[in-house]
């Protein structure tokens, strides 16, 4: 059976629906004009701590931020 | 003996299925679930099912109604919410599409573009980057986008530079996926660009 549709660029190219998704609105936000450009850029702002578990212990956690850190 | 079997048989083929497009009203109590407690605990009350806390689905009209219901949504704001309108005009993948009430069960991809909500003579545009957009039998249209700016909120000089870097990142990329990145940064700039002209 073939495929059933065309495959998108972006998904030959190794990129997911997420990331697309993503990234189409990230461009969007950064055309906006100033008050909602600077607010839709901090509302979308994370900020978390990751750690890896090896043999069932957690490694040092990482912490991914937007904000900058003291 | 076996004549019942063909008896039963027939019944049941010749019996009209009803097709998945025509949708009854969805149920707010799950009845078998209420039957089953009530033989086990009579005298205690059933606990809710997930069922009972939704909104029911409405039932599909027989005939065409007069107005669309349409549910916008974004990830932080409920843009249009049930809303009662005349059409919606959405980017779809395959197109810009109107819809009207009485449309087709439908659910598409949607492309960076312009997308209109039309209520007797007023018209509300908004420029939606991408998402899909579910149209039910009921003539309820559900859009769920990652990001929506209604057209005035958008800096034309911010999207005639963009459009700029991006055809440069284009004709400059090496591997495939800065040339998709390259390419979708394109794509919807020049949207944005036409959204803004056109």
């Amino acid at each position: 059976m073939a495929s059933n549709a065309a495959v998108p660029f972006w998904r030959s190219a190794g990129m997911t629906y997420i990331t697309y998704s993503n990234l189409c609105a990230n461009l969007v936000r950064q055309c906006l004009k100033e008050p909602y450009k600077t607010e839709a850029l901090s509302r979308e702002k994370v900020h978390f701590s990751l750690s890896k578990f090896v043999d069932g212990n957690p490694q040092k956690p990482v912490i991914r931020s937007d904000s900058p850190t003291e | 003996m076996f004549r019942r079997v063909t008896v039963g048989l027939l019944a049941r083929t010749t019996e009209a299925r009803p097709f998945s497009t025509d949708l009854q009203a969805a149920q707010t109590v799950d009845s078998t679930f209420v039957e089953a407690w009530k033989k086990v605990g009579p005298n205690l009350d059933p606990p809710k099912t997930p069922l009972s806390f939704m909104r029911p689905r409405l039932p599909t009209p027989s005939a065409i109604p007069s107005k669309l219901s349409v549910n916008f949504v974004i990830p932080y704001a409920y843009e249009v919410s049930g809303k009662e309108v005349d059409m919606v005009t959405i980017p779809a993948s395959t197109g810009q599409m109107g819809v009207l009430p009485g449309h087709v069960s439908t659910i598409t991809e949607l492309k960076p573009g312009v997308q209109s909500v039309h209520e007797g003579n007023e018209v509300t545009k908004y420029f939606v980057s991408s998402g899909f957009a579910f149209i039910h039998a009921n003539s309820i249209a559900d859009i769920v986008v990652a990001e929506a700016a209604p057209l005035d909120q958008i800096d034309s000089s911010l999207v005639q530079k963009g459009l700029a870097e991006f055809t440069q990142k284009l004709s400059s990329a090496s591997t495939d996926l800065e040339k998709a990145e390259a390419q979708i940064g394109v794509d919807v700039h020049s949207s944005l660009n036409a959204a803004l002209t056109g």
